[in-house]
C-alpha cells in the first residue's frame, strides 16, 4: 500500500498541453505513471504526448476512467481548474500551480465543503509512491519504495531530505507536498491522518516552515498517533513579518515562529531534527530504534 | 503589498466607512495649507510602512496651521525608528494632516482569512488602542469573532453579534453593522489581506469613526488590481530589496549576516539560512531563484551579493528538480565573466542534470569551493566567510 496515488491511479492532467505541463507529463509518463488524458478547453478531440485531450473534465473521466488530476494552469485560472475537477467529483486533484490568490482558494474550499474529493495543494511539488506512480515534479530517481511516509510544505528541501534517506537506505512509502500556500488544500493533519492508517508506512516524517499553525494542529493530533514522527521546522532564523518566498511562510504572530511550533511537536512526542541535514540520519536512528 | 494610512483611509471613505477629514502633505507650506483648510486643532501623522508610531513620536498634535507647519518639517525628510523598523528606520516623506478627534472609547476592528476555518473572518473588541496579539493574550475574551461564509457573505447578524459584544447601542450599534458590511465588501473587492481599524473610534459627539487604518492586499491577486499595485510606495521597503525586485528576483529577503545565499526553493533556502547559523555563521539574505531556466537570475544574484556591502562569501545550494543545474552552472560561470568576483564562492549542486552542471563549473576554470552536500556547504561557507576579508568584486 501507500497513499493517495498508486498503481491503481489514472492520470489526468489538466493544462497538458502548456509547456509545463506537457514536460512534467512526460516525466511522470517515464517514471511509470498511467497517464490517460489532458484537458486543454478548445483543443478537445486532438491528441498530445500519445493521450487523447479533452475540452473539460467531466468528458475526460467519462472516456477514459481517469481518478486523479494534476492542475499546470496559469494562477489566474488555476481555481477554476481546481473548481471544475471538483465538480466532475474526481476523486483526487494535485494542484501545481503557485500564486492562486487566496480569496480564490477561499471559494475553493468552501465548495470542497461535504464532497469526497481530497486537493493536495496548490503551490506544491506533488505526490510520488515510489516505485508506483509519480503525480509531480519532484526528480523521481531518487526516491526509493519503502516504509517512511514524507509530508512537507516545501519541494525542493523535500527533494534534499529524500535524497538523504534514500542514501541512507531508508525507502519512502509516499512522498506529499502540501505546498506552501497559506491555504492548503490538504494540511498535515489529513495527511498524517493517513499514513496512520496506511499499512505500508512505519514512520512520518514532517517539515513544517515558519507561519501559521499547521504543525501546532500536526501536533494536536500526533497525541493519537501510534506511529513515529521526526519534524524539522524551516526558517528558525527567518525575521518576523517577512514573506519568506512561499505566500504562507510568514510570521505574523507568535504563533507562525518556528521555535513554537518545534516546542508543540516536541511536546506531542515528535523527534525534532534541529539541523536540516541530518532529517536522514535521524529518521533511521527512529525507525531502528536507536 | 502594504499602503500608507492615508491611502487606507481614502478607500475606507470611498467605501462608506466614515474617516477623519484631512489630506496628505509632502511639504511643511502643504500641511499648514491644509491646517487652514480644516481650521481648529490638527493632528500630523508621519506615513511609514511601520506600527508603532505614535510612541517614537511620528503622531503630533498642533494648535494653528502655523504650529502644523513647524511640526511637519520635523517629520518630513527625516527618517523614523519605530520598534517595527530596522536601527536605520524608514523615510517620512509625506505626512496626513487631519482633524483631531476628541474620542470617548477606542474599539477594535478587523478582517483577514483564517487558516483554520479557510474564510474571512471579522473580529472586534473594546479593547481598542492595543495590539490586538496583546489583547488577545490578556483578555481573550474580549475579542468577539466570526467566520464568513463567502457564498453567503457578510449577514446583518453577524454585524448585530460583533456590535452587542463590544457593547454598542442606538445609532451607534447601527453605524458600526454598516461600517462591518462595508469593510468585508471592501476587503473581498480589492482581494485585502488584511484591513484593520485600530482604533474605531467612539467620538464625544457620538460620531463612529476610523482612526488608524492599516491594509494589507495579497501580492498574488494583484494583477487583477492595478488601481491597487500603484499604491505602492518602494521608498518604504528595504533597498537591497527593491533593487533585487527589479532585477527580476522576487523572493529576496535582506538579512543581517555576511554570506549571501542562492537557493533554488523558499524551504530549501529557509533551511540553508537555518543550517548556517547552526554552523555558526549568518546568511546575509534569503534568496529562492525559483524555478525559471535561464541564466539571467543566475547572474543578477551574483549582482546582488557585489551589491550588498555585508557579503564577505557566498553559499550556492541547488538541488534541481524543475530547475535544471546545468542551465544555474552556466549562470555561475556567466556571473563570473561578467563580474570581479573576488569573493569566496562555495557551490553545492545536486538534481536535475547535475553532472553536466559540475562539468561545465570544472572546464570553465573559474575559481570555487565545491560542496558535496548540504551540511558540507553551509560548514565551508561559515569557514569562507570568517577567513575572508571585505574584498568586493565589482560589476564590469
Amino acid at each position: 500500500m501507500s497513499i493517495l496515488v498508486d498503481e491503481n491511479t489514472r492520470l489526468l492532467v489538466q493544462g497538458i498541453t502548456g509547456s509545463e505541463g506537457s514536460f512534467h507529463a512526460q516525466r511522470c509518463m517515464e517514471y511509470g505513471t498511467k497517464v490517460v488524458a489532458g484537458v486543454t478547453p478548445g483543443k478537445g478531440g486532438t491528441q498530445h504526448l500519445g493521450v487523447p485531450v479533452f475540452d473539460s473534465v467531466e468528458k475526460a473521466m467519462a472516456e477514459t476512467g481517469a481518478n486523479a488530476s494534476i492542475i499546470f494552469v496559469p494562477p489566474a485560472a488555476a481555481a477554476d481548474s481546481i473548481l471544475e475537477a471538483i465538480g466532475a467529483g474526481m476523486p483526487l486533484i494535485v494542484c501545481i500551480t503557485e500564486g492562486i490568490p487566496v480569496l480564490d482558494m477561499v471559494k475553493v474550499h468552501s465548495y470542497l465543503e461535504g464532497k469526497s474529493t481530497r486537493l493536495i495543494g496548490p503551490n506544491c511539488p506533488g505526490v510520488i509512491s515510489p516505485g508506483k506512480c509519480k503525480a509531480g515534479l519532484m526528480v523521481g530517481e531518487i526516491h526509493l519504495p519503502g516504509n517512511v511516509g514524507v509530508v512537507s510544505r516545501s519541494g525542493t528541501l523535500t527533494y534534499d531530505v529524500v535524497a538523504q534517506l534514500s542514501s541512507l537506505g531508508v525507502g519512502q512509502s509516499t512522498c506529499v507536498g502540501i505546498g506552501g500556500d497559506a491555504l492548503p488544500g490538504s494540511t498535515f493533519v489529513d495527511i498524517l491522518t493517513l499514513f496512520e492508517q496506511d499499512g505500508d508506512t512505519e514512520a512520518v516524517v514532517l517539515i513544517g516552515e515558519i507561519g501559521g499553525t499547521l504543525e501546532q494542529e500536526a501536533a494536536e493530533f500526533m497525541k493519537e498517533m501510534t506511529k513515529p514522527v521526526v519534524a524539522f521546522v524551516a526558517g528558525s532564523t527567518a525575521p518576523p513579518g517577512k514573506r519568506m518566498g512561499h505566500a504562507g511562510a510568514i510570521i505574523t504572530g507568535s504563533a507562525g515562529k518556528a521555535s513554537e511550533k518545534i516546542k508543540a511537536l516536541s511536546e506531542a512526542g515528535a523527534t525534532i531534527a534541529l539541523n536540516p541535514a541530518e532529517i536522514g540520519l535521524t529518521t533511521k536512528r527512529v525507525i531502528e530504534g536507536i | 503589498m502594504k499602503i500608507h494610512e492615508y491611502q487606507a483611509k481614502a478607500l475606507l471613505a470611498k467605501s462608506g466607512v466614515p474617516v477623519p477629514r484631512g489630506k496628505e502633505a509632502s511639504t511643511p507650506a502643504e500641511a499648514k495649507k491644509v491646517a487652514s483648510e480644516l481650521k481648529g486643532r490638527v493632528v500630523i501623522k508621519a506615513q511609514v510602512y511601520a506600527g508603532g508610531r505614535g510612541k517614537a513620536g511620528g503622531i503630533k498634535t498642533a494648535n494653528t496651521p502655523e504650529e502644523a507647519e513647524r511640526l511637519a518639517g520635523q517629520l518630513l525628510g527625516t527618517r523614523l525608528v519605530t520598534h517595527q523598523t530596522g536601527t536605520d528606520g524608514v523615510p517620512v516623506s509625506k505626512v496626513l494632516v487631519e482633524e483631531a478627534s476628541e474620542v470617548e472609547r477606542e474599539l477594535y476592528l478587523s478582517v483577514l482569512v483564517d487558516g483554520a476555518s479557510r474564510s474571512p473572518l471579522m473580529m472586534a473588541s473594546e479593547a481598542g488602542g492595543m495590539e490586538i496579539e496583546e489583547v488577545a493574550q490578556a483578555t481573550p475574551e474580549k475579542i468577539f469573532k466570526t467566520s464568513i461564509d463567502p457564498g453567503v457573505g457578510f449577514q446583518p447578524f453577524q454585524g448585530r453579534n460583533l456590535a452587542y459584544g463590544i457593547n454598542l447601542t442606538g445609532s451607534q450599534f447601527r453605524e458600526a453593522v454598516q461600517i462591518m458590511r462595508n469593510l468585508y465588501e471592501l476587503f473581498m473587492s480589492k482581494d485585502c489581506s488584511l484591513i484593520e481599524i485600530n482604533p474605531l473610534a467612539i467620538t464625544t459627539d457620538g460620531r463612529v469613526v476610523a482612526l488608524d487604518a492599516k491594509i494589507n492586499f495579497d501580492d498574488n491577486a494583484l494583477f487583477r488590481h492595478r488601481d491597487v499595485e500603484e499604491l505602492e510606495d518602494r521608498e518604504q521597503e528595504e533597498p537591497l530589496e527593491v533593487q533585487a525586485a527589479d532585477w527580476g528576483i522576487k523572493n529576496y529577503v535582506k538579512m543581517d549576516g555576511d554570506i549571501g545565499c542562492m537557493v533554488n526553493g523558499a524551504g530549501l533556502a529557509m533551511a540553508v539560512n537555518d543550517l548556517i547559523q547552526y554552523c555558526g555563521g549568518r546568511a546575509a539574505n534569503f534568496l529562492d531563484i525559483g524555478t525559471l531556466n535561464t541564466t539571467d537570475r543566475v547572474v543578477n544574484s551574483f549582482k546582488m551579493f557585489i551589491t550588498d556591502p555585508g557579503v564577505k562569501a557566498v553559499l550556492v545550494n541547488i538541488f534541481g528538480g524543475m530547475a535544471r543545474v546545468d542551465v544555474i552552472a552556466q549562470g555561475i560561470v556567466e556571473a563570473y565573466q561578467q563580474m570581479d568576483i573576488n569573493f569566496p564562492v562555495v557551490v553545492r549542486l545536486a538534481g536535475t542534470n547535475v553532472e553536466e552542471g559540475k562539468r561545465i563549473l570544472a572546464e570553465s576554470g573559474i575559481s570555487f569551493i565545491e560542496a558535496k552536500d548540504f551540511y558540507d556547504g553551509a560548514y565551508k561557507a561559515v569557514e569562507a566567510a570568517k577567513q575572508s576579508g571585505v574584498k568586493k568584486g565589482a560589476i564590469k
